[in-house]
């Protein structure tokens, strides 16, 4: 990097984009590129994985630790920060790479583990049980009884394009972007093609939406594509707010060019000038990195008017949302871009026609748009020949919940559920049998034991009453009570409901008291109270029906999908904490009686005065006894006996 | 959008009967037309469609979905069942969904048996309860001076806001909070006082239920009916008249003038004055002002002051604009102002002892009364102001049929009017009235046609010029605060050809006021209007300035227009207000 300053980088890079192709015979292009890469490097390099999952797990401390022992050792050497390559379960995460050497990674390397593993990265041994694998490489010297990293189970079996650079890459450095291939695709697409072409080659690879709906990409362009209008609009979706999504993010925290390439075809396919990046304010590490990067890319002329002479004009502005789940409906989202409070409107006339400002606009996903260089570049043939029939191209998931290895894969179309589960992420922990797998957030629904082999696409997914959605995958273990499950996603729906329509804004709070009145204690002073129960169990399923049906936008349309599906899979549980007024796995906390064994009750009074209700009585050195209606089902009392003579009965 | 739909026939099923429709209709257009009733709540004609309720769904078998009619254009081939079980049974949850949330307490609502929620529960049948849970409760809004909000009873069909917003261009109210705790509310969820409503009223013309409703007067004034040491009079405002019948189910624009003097009278208001009668005092001081403006250099265009909500818009947001609003009170404040000085001493009566009330089409005329520089040594111009609505509740409460009395006229010296005077009730009529008044002072002639077509009718916006001497008068009428915002950004950017301009904030004028009868169509609004007119063409007084009564109070007590008593009494000025966002 000393041989040239920025400026003169600069102009290297954007002659050798202005050439197309970079020339790799010319010994002095391929080496700078070879820098810029990391292929050859002159000093030793640590990567810190500091995405928000890295820094949840202490990258921070991590870093700094790291910096303290260079200045220690007085060692010259450079410190990266780098997205996360998707193995949160692991993190933080520390890179090293030793001139001449492969790059090797470690796991788990909190702040206090960071001397041992630079100690033994940099006297190369490879005996510390912190290490995670190598990274294969054409030239540089193998670390001898290291594990390759693409032979990793968790690995091997992924396609990356979406994540290609995550992890890896300075995300806010243009030059590593541009020497990895980066924006040569966008400058080819606009020499080459015409802005119909560009529509019909994307809805040739068969890429459909990431964002939930899964609507051919393509056949959405060539809307806009058709609509005359004099101003037309690009957004990008990233207002993540599924819970246990983070592809979004990670994507825009570990590789935002790829994004704004990405954004910049799309932007020339349908004809739009301007574009807006829609994202979650929660996640202001992606903003801070996709600002850098917007700037960066304004600087290379890759953005603005007339790009790189081609007569075509376009430029980023990055909307902050303030954290409605609703705007991530692409309708509610553009009033929120206007100003406006987010709420859906009827559609037809649908964005591609008449979306922001009046305006022709199209909305894609963050993980949509980030396919498109690659898809580009590579042809879309290449892209329709992965996948299955229908679902072409990659999917990004989110792993979390009762699961081994948590974190973000990215796996072909047409991989069954039980390979990503226990295959790719390792089952399930602790020795616990698995029970359910929500897919696609609170809109989608659960996949079971008996329907684990099926292929992840739209359709097959759909046909076993879940949904790709923006592709959050919650496993779920034994110890799950479904009905808890789904009373948590329609609370966060009801919660989350923008009020606009009558089915999803009183519907949706009918179901979760529903819901409530099923998993909360038997009041046994209302006689009417077992009748209106059972009432409500009636009214749950034709609820969920009416407001499927008849809600405005696809939150309201999908809101019923948890508790149906549950009720699908799972009817006996519902009917043991209706009938039986019994949760299996011990879930719900009032439905759960203890009691206390009096041969192993000492009379200590320490459950007595823990107990919030003052539901047990007895009296110092005899036994004490549990009054069944006036406790709550909290459990401090077991907690509180140190004879374990309190259980559930 | 430069997008061009060629007027394109299509053939559409509904109901397994082949209908024509037109491309750009919506279904719901198409079902109208062919009589097919679907229930709709939110829907409100010629507004972009929201969507929010859901009750106009209709079975597309092309697709197999439920969609809203009301919003869903027609497409060449679709077929829709309008009636199907899975259709009924959805749009009766949604109605039972409903109920579900609110207060149930009809027979205590000041909407009960004028309510479409009501209409709807028994139209689809909905006879027990088969949802219930908890329902919201929020507090009543009893702050503003002239609407009171009761957010327990709303149905967030939204219709309040989008007439607040499109067609008054005030926005004080929108939906607030998420989920099951939406509700509308002022930003912040202040008191509607302290908000930038204008006090119109079309709120609660569009409301479906008894959410809003006006800030009712009648307990004080059946008080101060009941107090013998009181002298109770009643003045009503043009465009009551031709708009009390539909409460009492006769005609649209059936004039009972008569039949309301004699109800008046029944009920027990010791004198009835009619508010045309300062009308045309508005008319005689403010085409004086006009003149005076014009002749002077004065501040230019004038604008007119006789609605209270325009008067408050431009205190909120036309604050340039207020050196052109008129000085003069509005006919109310005039005619209270008169009879509690004037009529006073001639009935030999202290004006402590005058209860003055006023009956309006309107709301923000309760707003007027209780303003500050609405008071003359420290007694109010007007003391109670009722609404149509509640003029027919009183005649209901004090047990008078309208349909069995004869006819009175009104009391005097207050009591005679002009139809210029009249014509204050719609749109245009100011200008109208001003324009005949003006012309004669500036020429000492009369006008040869009366009738100035260009500022009748329910447009909008209307404009015209007229040539009176050798100046040609630019004069604009408006209706709808959102129309008069155009029209004075068009003057902010340099237009300068027009001399007068009346604002009315109702779309419509007084006829279609934020008081009047509730459920009046578009037809009705047309009939009381022409109603108007009617009486215009028939009365022999065409004129404000001939108004006898209107010269003698000059002669005998004010003197001039524009003199040193109107200026105490009769006129008044505006200030800044602040508004929160």
């Amino acid at each position: 990097m000393e041989t040239a300053n920025k400026t003169e980088m600069k102009e290297f890079l954007i002659d050798q984009l202005l050439t197309g192709t970079p020339d790799m015979a010319d010994p002095f292009v391929s080496s700078k590129f070879a820098e810029l890469r990391r292929d050859d490097i002159a000093k030793p390099v640590i990567y810190i994985g500091t995405g928000t999952c890295g820094l949840g797990a202490g990258a921070e401390a991590t870093y700094l630790k790291t910096q303290r022992y260079i200045e220690d050792h007085q060692l010259d050497v450079d410190v990266i920060k780098v997205g996360c390559i998707g193995f949160c379960a692991a993190e933080p995460l520390v890179d090293v790479q030793l001139p001449g050497k492969n790059r090797i990674s470690f796991k788990n390397v909190t702040g206090d583990k960071v001397n041992d593993v630079l100690e033994s990265a940099f006297t190369l041994d490879s005996n510390n049980e912190h290490i995670l694998g190598q990274f294969r490489s054409e030239k540089l010297d193998v670390w001898e009884n290291v594990p390759f990293i693409d032979e990793h189970p968790f690995f091997a079996p992924q396609k990356r394009i979406v994540l290609k650079n995550c992890g890896l890459v300075n995300p806010i450095n243009i030059e590593e972007y541009v020497a990895r291939g980066g924006y040569n695709s966008f400058l080819e697409t606009i020499k080459k093609y015409s802005s119909f072409e560009v529509c019909d080659m994307i809805e040739k690879s068969g890429l459909r939406g990431r964002g939930g709906g899964g609507f051919p990409t393509g056949k959405k362009w060539k809307f806009a594509n058709g609509t005359e209008a004099d101003q037309k609009y690009l957004i990008c979706n990233a207002d993540e707010g599924d819970p246990g999504a983070f592809m979004d993010r990670a994507v825009i925290e570990g590789d935002p060019h790829r994004l704004i390439e990405g954004m910049a075809i799309a932007a020339f396919g349908i004809g739009a000038t301007k574009g807006y990046v829609y994202i979650r304010a929660e996640y202001p590490l992606a903003i801070e990195r996709l600002k850098i990067a917007l700037t960066q890319a304004r600087e290379y002329g890759l953005l603005g008017k007339n790009i790189f002479d081609s007569g075509f004009d376009f430029d980023i502005i990055i909307k902050m949302g303030a954290g409605a789940f609703v705007c991530g409906e692409e309708t509610a989202l553009i009033h929120s871009i206007e100003g406006k409070r987010g709420m859906p409107r009827p559609r037809p006339p649908f964005p591609a026609v008449n979306g922001l400002f009046g305006k022709p606009t199209i909305i894609n996903n963050v993980e949509t748009l980030s396919n498109l260089p690659e898809i580009m570049a590579r042809g879309e043939a290449w892209f329709a020949s992965i996948g299955t029939e229908k679902s072409k191209g990659t999917k990004v998931f989110a792993l979390s919940g009762n699961i081994t290895l948590t974190g973000l894969v990215e796996i072909p179309m047409g991989t069954t559920v039980r390979e990503i589960i226990f295959d790719i992420a390792g089952g399930i922990p602790n020795n616990k049998k698995f029970k359910s797998v929500q897919i696609g957030g609170p809109s989608g629904g659960c996949i079971t034991e008996e329907n684990l082999d099926i292929q992840v696409d739209y359709e097959s997914l759909i046909s076993v009453g879940a949904m790709m959605g923006s592709g959050g995958l919650v496993v779920m273990d034994e110890n799950t009570c479904m009905v808890d499950v789904a009373k948590f996603f329609m609370d966060f729906i009801q919660r989350e409901s923008c009020g606009k329509c009558i089915p999803c804004r009183e519907g949706t709070r009918r179901m979760l008291e529903i819901l409530e009145s099923i998993t909360s204690k038997p009041n046994k002073n209302n006689e009417k109270e077992a009748l209106q129960r059972f009432k409500g169990i009636v009214q749950l399923e034709k609820l969920g029906k009416v407001i499927k049906e008849t809600s405005l936008c696809g939150l309201g349309q999908t809101a019923p999908n948890p508790v149906l599906s549950t009720l699908k899979w799972f009817r006996d549980e519902y009917e043991s904490h209706i009938y039986e007024r019994k949760c299996d796995p011990n879930v719900c906390t009032e439905l759960r009686t203890y009691k206390i064994d009096i041969d192993l009750c000492t009379g200590c009074m320490a459950c007595v005065r823990k107990c919030p209700v003052n539901a047990i009585v007895g009296a110092r050195k005899t036994h004490h006894f549990i009054v069944e209606d006036l406790c709550i089902g909290c459990g401090s009392c077991v907690d509180a006996c140190k004879f374990d003579a309190i259980s559930i009965s | 959008m430069s997008l061009k739909f060629e007027v394109m026939e299509m053939n559409i099923e509904i109901n397994n009967r082949q209908l024509k429709a037109t491309r750009g209709e919506t279904i719901l257009d198409v079902l109208t037309r062919n009589g097919i009733k679907v229930p709709t709540l939110c829907h409100m004609k010629d507004y972009f469609p929201s969507g929010a309720c859901r009750m106009c769904v209709v079975e597309h078998e092309n697709s197999g979905k439920l969609v809203t009619s009301c919003s869903y254009p027609v497409e060449e081939g679709m077929r829709i069942k309008t009636h199907t079980s899975r259709v009924v049974e959805a749009r009766k949850m949604i109605v039972e969904l409903l109920l579900s949330n609110h207060p149930d307490d009809c027979l205590y609502c000041v909407r009960n048996g004028n309510c479409q929620l009501q209409d709807l529960s028994v139209e689809h049948h909905v006879t027990e309860r088969r949802i219930s849970g908890l329902k919201n409760n929020f507090s009543k809004d009893l702050s503003s001076p002239s609407i009171t909000r009761d957010p327990d009873k709303c149905i967030l069909c939204g219709r309040c806001v989008r007439v607040c917003e499109e067609v008054m261009g005030v926005s004080a109210i929108d939906y607030i909070n998420r989920g099951s705790k939406t509700l509308i509310g002022t930003s912040f969820n202040k008191g509607l006082n302290t908000s930038s409503c204008v006090n119109c009223g079309q709120c609660i013309m569009v409301c479906p239920t008894g959410a809003l409703s006006e800030k009712g007067h009648l307990n004080e004034i059946q008080m101060a009916l009941t107090d013998p040491s009181k002298k109770v009079v009643v003045q009503y405002a043009p465009a009551i008249s031709v708009s009390l019948a539909e409460e009492f189910g006769m005609q649209p624009g059936t004039d009972v003038n008569g039949l309301m003097n004699a109800a008046l009278h029944k009920i027990g208001f010791d004198f009835v004055f009619d508010t045309s009668f300062s009308a045309d005092l508005t008319i005689m001081e403010e085409s004086a002002e006009l003149i005076d403006r014009v002749a002077n250099g004065g501040t230019l265009p004038l604008i007119t002051s006789c609605c209270p909500a325009w008067v408050k818009y431009a205190e909120e947001f036309a604050v340039d604009f207020l050196p052109n609003v008129s000085s003069c009170k509005s006919p109310q404040q005039m005619l209270g102002a008169v009879i509690k000085t004037y009529f006073a001493e001639k009935i030999e009566t202290k004006p402590e002892d005058i209860y003055s009330v006023s009956v309006m089409p309107c709301t923000a005329k309760k707003f007027e009364a209780q303003r500050e520089d609405m008071t003359h040594h420290g007694i109010t111009d007007v003391d109670a102001v009722m609404t149509t609505r509640e003029l027919a509740q009183l005649i209901r409460l004090y047990g008078v049929d309208m349909y069995n009395i004869n006819p009175e006229l009104t009391d005097s010296p207050l009591g005679i009017r002009s139809s210029a005077g009249k014509l204050f009730g719609g749109s245009g009529g100011v200008m109208e009235a001003a324009l005949r008044t003006a012309y004669f002072k500036l020429t000492g002639e009369e006008l040869k046609e009366f009738k100035i077509n260009a500022v009748r009718g329910l447009n909008g916006r209307k404009e015209t010029k007229l040539q009176i001497g050798n100046l040609e008068v630019g004069v604009a009428v408006v209706s709808g605060l959102q129309n008069a915002k155009v029209l004075l950004d068009e003057i902010r950017n340099g237009r300068n050809n027009i001399h007068f301009i009346e604002i009315m904030a109702c779309p419509g004028g007084c006829i279609a006021g934020g008081g009047q009868h509730i459920g009046a169509d578009q037809k009705a609004i047309l009939s009381r209007l022409s109603s108007l007119y009617d009486i215009d063409d028939r009365d022999s007084i065409k004129v404000s300035h001939k108004n006898p009564e209107v010269i003698e109070l000059y002669d005998k007590f004010l003197g001039e227009p524009l003199g040193h008593k109107s200026h105490a009494l009769l006129h008044t000025e505006y200030e800044k207000r602040e508004v929160p966002l």
